[in-house]
């Protein structure tokens, strides 16, 4: 078997740890004594560590571990702070927003106040970490597509628990903080709103979802195909003659007429993968606010297939007379 | 790291990964064979999936095995109240098919304690057994549910006898109580709002673990989905729908039967795309709450010095849809036995009631 076939890095170079460039006068300095670790090598690189945190990156773990307490605890409440329990329930425990007869108030800790309190330090610990993203980013020199990318996922997560549930005037439709829950509720969803794939949102959100691995699968396996001539270094090959990358370009011309360049392939997959997150994040704000029922709003305007009728058909029960209660 | 060092770690990782998936795969996967019966239009996914080394299994087979009936026997000629003191439902009846009947009752109900269970075998009039009361109660739910109701238990006529529910046992197997939540989950912290337990009543989904008080006793509105493209008059929440979604499951997992029994996923409200199960299902939701209100709930006074009998919350066992089910989408998987036993077909002329 050749060298380049092979799922896992065949060539780990292990030498003194990297350190990272040198710090400016008024950084933090990096935390931690660098180690090798073989198994992380066959994935990516063998050194763990230093880590940078600053500022932005203390507060944020600080502010995660508090949400994440706030909810652990209240679990553990939930099954009168048996271990055994907490242990074979963790994923149906939850922590639950508040009931939907209390609108916007804020409610006292334990009929939702503690959900809105959780909420907030998730929040302010994904905003920081998002700043950390940002701020790392402007700090090596580097454009923040990184950052910008993670923001749409920030857009959904916050579309689902603060921005719907405002527009929609209760804290009641927000999602409970749970593994199994969370689930719940997103089935419990597309059922009370009438299916949520007659939501023109959700299905481009789910293209931008298939399409994302579709353009992975491609650059990937393209530029595997072209290791063998060195084609994951992608230094200065664009303008040379045989080189990886000019086969793998014309790979894609001869396959489909059309090949993306070493650029913009980044691009396209860049665009589909934050397309998802923001397409689903609107149709997730459109739902309950502007339309009650996808499936009727699909009828109304005529993109709803319609099935021959197999079955007897029958009449709702409760609009028949003397109907029972 | 050396080459055999390198091997032994991919092996042990390789190890890990390969126990995770055999355990993973016992605790979650079924075996083959999957049989399915499509009923709607291809690509509806109307299709009623069963895994028939499920159903076939001995337990299964000894659940629904039909216990064969009584052997007839000649008319006496005479009324069981004139024989027999204190029998105030079945008194018209012949009295040799009165004691046929009792015998099946016994076989049914109480296999192993005899006629003891609900007689004071000194003097089978007595009335102080509280059991008495209570089967002579339920003596005329079985024959009420005959006959007020056939939309649910007789479409086929089939109809209900006492072995629908108890099949051998003095309490149904499948019952409920109103569940207590724990102690601490009203105090400052783990409110659980109903819901979010491992609960086998909804099919261990963390969906709200006692759907059957508002639906099956109470008459809390069910449907939660609106009739308009907008926003209009629908107000029904997200919880709201989870109650409902719960109940559903409860349905679904007693009936052993998945969404598309009674609904086309595309558009659950619809009646006009469901199946005619779900209408049998909406009359089956108000016969519960019948049985629940009427016929059991009133018997709980009878229970007030009986040891092991109440729920944490002091109710008594009520009904659900497992109650009689039992995991068949028909009970007995539509075997009769009400036909060799038409005393229980409906009341009689005239019911006495206690």
């Amino acid at each position: 078997m050749a060298e380049y076939q092979n799922i896992f890095t065949q060539v780990q170079v292990k030498g003194p740890a990297h350190l990272g460039v040198p710090l400016y006068r008024d950084q933090y300095g990096r935390t931690g004594k660098p180690f090798h670790v073989y198994l992380l090598g066959l994935i990516g690189d063998a050194q763990i560590g230093p880590i940078y945190l600053g500022l932005t990156g203390v507060a944020s773990i600080i502010f995660g571990f508090i949400a994440i307490e706030i909810i652990g605890l209240n679990m553990a409440a939930s099954v009168d702070w048996s271990p055994a329990q907490f242990v074979k329930q963790l994923p149906w425990l939850a922590l639950e927003p508040p009931a939907p007869e209390n609108g916007l108030k804020i409610p006292s800790l334990n009929n939702g106040g503690w959900w809105l309190w959780a909420g907030f330090f998730m929040t302010a610990s994904v905003l920081l970490w998002w700043a950390r993203t940002y701020l790392r980013a402007r700090q090596l020199g580097m454009g923040t597509h990184i950052a910008w990318a993670f923001a749409s996922a920030i857009f959904l997560m916050l579309s689902c628990g603060l921005f719907r549930p405002v527009l929609m005037g209760t804290w009641g439709e927000a999602v409970p903080f749970g593994i199994f829950p969370h689930l719940d509720w997103t089935a419990t969803f597309s059922i009370r709103y009438g299916n949520l794939y007659y939501n023109p949102f959700h299905m481009l959100s789910i293209a931008f979802l298939y399409g994302s691995t579709l353009l992975f699968a491609m650059h990937g396996a393209t530029i595997l195909a072209v290791s063998r001539f060195g084609g994951e270094r992608e230094i200065e090959q664009s303008t040379d003659r045989g080189t990886a990358l000019e086969r793998a370009g014309l790979f894609w011309r001869w396959t489909m007429g059309f090949n993306a360049s070493m650029e913009s392939i980044h691009r396209w997959a860049w665009w589909f993968a934050v397309l998802c997150p923001i397409t689903g994040g609107i149709g997730i704000l459109l739902t309950g606010t502007v339309v009650d029922n996808w499936y009727l709003w699909g009828i109304k305007h005529g993109f709803v297939p319609v099935y021959p009728e197999t079955l007897p058909v029958i009449v709702d029960p409760a609009l028949l007379p003397g109907a029972p209660k | 790291m050396s080459y055999k060092q390198r091997i032994l770690t991919l092996a042990l990782a390789g190890a890990a990964l390969a126990v995770f998936l055999v355990v993973f795969s016992y605790y979650t996967l079924q075996r083959p064979t999957v049989e399915w019966l499509q009923w709607g239009y291809r690509g509806t996914g109307l299709v009623h999936i069963v895994n028939s080394r499920d159903i076939h299994s001995q337990k299964q087979q000894a659940l629904n095995a039909v216990p064969a009936p009584e052997e007839n026997i000649d008319p006496a000629g005479t009324k069981a109240s004139a024989v027999y003191q204190n029998v105030k439902v079945l008194g018209d009846l012949d009295s040799n098919e009165f004691l046929r009947f009792m015998t099946a009752i016994t076989k049914w109900v109480a296999p192993e304690q005899g006629c003891a269970y609900c007689h004071n075998e000194a003097d089978f009039a007595d009335e102080n057994v509280y059991t008495k009361i209570v089967s002579r109660r339920m003596i005329q739910l079985t024959q009420d549910l005959n006959a007020k109701w056939k939309s649910h238990v007789a479409i086929n006529g089939q109809g209900v006898t006492c072995y629908t529910c108890h099949r051998g046992n003095p309490i149904p197997k499948n019952v409920w109580y109103t569940p207590v939540e724990p102690r601490f989950s009203k105090a400052l912290l783990g409110n659980l709002a109903g819901q979010n337990q491992r609960a086998p009543a909804v099919g261990l989904t963390s969906l709200p673990f006692d759907p059957f008080t508002p639906f099956l006793m109470k008459s809390e509105q069910i449907r939660v989905v609106g009739p308009t493209a907008l926003p209009t008059t629908n107000r029904m929440s997200l919880k709201q729908a989870e109650w409902t979604y719960g109940l559903m499951m409860s349905m679904s997992q007693s009936l052993g039967v998945n969404c598309t029994y009674c609904h086309n996923t595309q558009n659950f409200q619809s009646w006009g795309a469901s199946s005619p199960q779900r209408v049998t299902a909406w009359y089956g939701i108000r016969m519960v709450r019948d049985i629940n209100n009427n016929y059991i709930n009133p018997l709980t006074p009878l229970y007030a010095n009986v040891p092991g009998r109440k729920g944490p919350a002091g109710d008594i066992a009520k009904a659900n849809c497992a109650t009689c089910h039992q995991g068949a989408f028909k009970p007995l998987y539509g075997v009769s036995m009400l036909k060799e036993y038409p005393v229980l077909a409906g009341p009689a002329a005239t019911v006495k009631t206690q």
